[in-house]
């Protein structure tokens, strides 16, 4: 076993972002992720890869979008100001079909908001985010282990369906240091391998190829019946990933349960506290932690809210996003309660657990 | 019978989509007659901006990227950095690289990044039907500017290679012209010399071609060369800005 060290979210994700072959990243300081870009500045050229602070966050993501046309894996992060201005880069991504990673430590919104945890860039991540009709892959850590976990995911899950992939991290678990475990980093065969799995459509010059090929790496398409096409083959991509890649947890969800959470990320951590006071007291209380926040865990949340259950309770520190998936999934099924903070503010175990008993 | 001229190789066969006297056929055939003469074809990556050009991907046989309105500098960026062992360049136009990519130009030319740009400049926007640019000229009217251009108002054009010739890190900046036979021969010269510059990985290379727009200027196409050499000209003095070679080279 790989031994573990202790390390901010933030740093943990950059190391593993590297050993999943991540050699190109792009970005802009802003807080709370400072130590990522800072990590990519000292590790990049260690390993011989790519770090350039960019002018602003559009253009890391332009310049990603440059390195991915190429087929190489390439990532930038921000924070919840900086993400609103990469959003035109990410529908982009979208329309020409390019592998990208993206990392967002939210902060407190709108506008600079503060540098504190938040949970408002839900509508933001799970929309898409840019104009037109896309979707991300969005994945919600809740510990920095699975914050570091989720790099190697989000590099495969970018390469296998071409498409970008934002992890929804936020403040607390950026700027928290855990013990984490990394996987082994990638061998320079398997770098080399990754290398050339994007080349049948990735721009190549080859000067030694005989067939000279024209690869365009492109989201325009003035004829709308050839776009109609292409969107609608995105939205073929979109049920696919529908279909494989939802990831979500399981916490103390049983028969027994007379009330069911859904939370993620920071939210989802401080539900499962108070989840195991309302225990030792003898209440049975399940969680449904939303692992993928798009796709989202419909059916799974439709199959542990069965007829026992009284109601569903949604956490989050915003004024209620994810509830709107949340009452969509249930349709009308039990009353849907809500506890929110906002401001960067975070709820207690404690206020968890009295919201709980005021509606039990 | 000897053929002295014929399509370049780095040209596809597709038929340019641009307005009839338009000069943007003689600026893609000298980007792409520079490409043939140093045999980059084959690793060479274009960028493509927003604007009349947008579809230049379809005219220029190499790969190439379809940026965002201002981004082709970023793009290359990311395209060069991710094959250092490749050459790329961008092609753009006026509202592109002078307005809305503004940061992307400036900051691309100051790490002194590895690719060539390639501008055309017709003092106006031309694809979204004649409005106001960056270089249009006090006076001009458009259709964003219909009592013409009013400096005080809304500021002067801006000069694209004498704001990067302040900078450090360009190698070779130079702006050239479209607007008769003999100065097709110069940008000719100048083209080429941008992409051998590339070719050897000197560093950052810019060219800016004074252009003509007919259609959205009014004009016919041989009064509108007469106009630009009238009164864009002036403004837009052609010449070299920065060459770093003739310093390494002791010329």
């Amino acid at each position: 076993m790989a031994e573990k060290v202790l390390m901010k979210g933030n740093e943990a994700i950059a190391e593993a972002a590297l050993r999943a072959g991540c050699r190109l990243y792009f970005a802009y300081p802003i807080t709370p992720q400072s130590e990522l870009i800072e990590y990519m500045s000292k590790m990049m050229p260690k390993v011989g890869g790519t770090f350039v602070q960019s002018e602003s966050e559009i253009a890391a993501i332009n310049m990603v979008y440059g390195a991915s046309g190429c087929g190489k894996r390439v990532m930038t992060s921000s924070s919840s100001p900086g993400i609103s201005l990469k959003q035109e880069g990410i529908s982009y991504i979208a329309g020409a079909s390019l592998p990208a990673v993206i990392v967002n430590v939210v902060r407190g919104g709108p506008g600079l908001g503060d540098i504190q945890p938040a949970q408002g860039d839900y509508f933001q991540a799970t929309r898409g985010g840019g104009h037109g009709d896309y979707r991300t892959i969005v994945l919600a850590p809740s510990t920095v282990q699975e914050f570091a976990d989720m790099a190697p995911l989000a590099f495969d899950l970018a390469d296998k369906y071409r498409i970008a992939v934002l992890i929804l991290s936020d403040g607390l678990i950026g700027q928290m240091m855990e013990p984490v475990e990394f996987q082994p980093a990638k061998t320079d065969e398997e770098l080399e391998e990754l290398g050339r799995q994007h080349e049948s459509w990735c721009m190549y010059p080859n000067e030694d190829e005989p067939n000279h090929h024209h690869h365009i790496i492109n989201s325009l398409e003035l004829d709308p019946h050839v776009l109609s096409d292409l969107v609608l083959n995105l939205e073929k991509k979109y049920n696919e990933i529908e279909k494989n890649e939802i990831r979500f947890e399981e916490y103390n969800i049983s028969p027994d349960n007379e009330i069911v959470c859904v939370a993620y990320g920071t939210a989802a951590r401080i539900t499962k506290s108070a989840i195991d006071e309302l225990k030792k007291e003898g209440k049975s209380i399940g969680l449904i932690r939303p692992i993928t926040l798009w796709p989202f865990p419909t059916e799974e949340i439709k199959k542990a809210v069965h007829n026992n259950v009284k109601k569903v309770l949604t956490l989050e520190l915003s004024l209620g996003q994810m509830i709107e998936d949340v009452r969509l999934a249930l349709e009308g099924k039990v009353p849907v309660e809500f506890i929110g903070r906002v401001g960067g503010l975070v709820f207690s175990p404690e206020e968890v657990k009295a919201k709980i008993e005021e509606i039990l | 019978m000897e053929i002295i001229a014929t399509r370049p190789k780095s040209l596809t066969k597709a038929q340019f989509t641009y307005c009839p006297g338009c000069t943007h056929g003689i600026s893609h055939r000298l980007v792409a007659e520079a490409m043939d003469e140093l045999d980059m074809r084959n690793k060479m990556m274009g960028v493509c901006p927003v604007g009349c050009s947008v579809l230049a991907y379809n005219f220029f046989d190499c790969d190439m990227a379809e940026a965002a309105h201002g981004r082709a500098p970023a793009l290359a960026t990311g395209m060069k950095r991710a094959r250092p062992d490749m050459h790329v360049f961008t092609y753009q136009g006026d509202g592109d690289l002078l307005a809305i990519g503004t940061a992307e130009i400036v900051h691309a030319a100051n790490r002194g990044e590895h690719f060539s740009v390639f501008f055309v400049n017709n003092a106006i926007y031309g694809m979204t039907g004649g409005q106001m640019a960056p270089t249009t000229l006090p006076g001009m009217k458009t259709s964003t500017s219909p009592y013409g251009r009013d400096e005080q108002d809304i500021g002067y054009p801006i000069r694209a290679c004498e704001l990067l010739a302040t900078l450090e890190a360009p190698y070779y900046i130079e702006r050239v012209s479209l607007l008769s036979p003999q100065h097709v021969l110069k940008a000719k010269k100048a083209v080429y010399k941008a992409m051998k510059f590339n070719k050897e990985e000197r560093g950052f290379t810019f060219i800016e071609f004074v252009s003509t727009c007919p259609t959205n200027w009014g004009m016919e196409p041989m009064k509108a060369f007469e106009w630009a050499k009238e009164n864009m000209l002036p403004f837009f003095k052609l010449g070299v800005f920065k060459d770093k070679s003739v310093e390494e080279e002791g010329k």
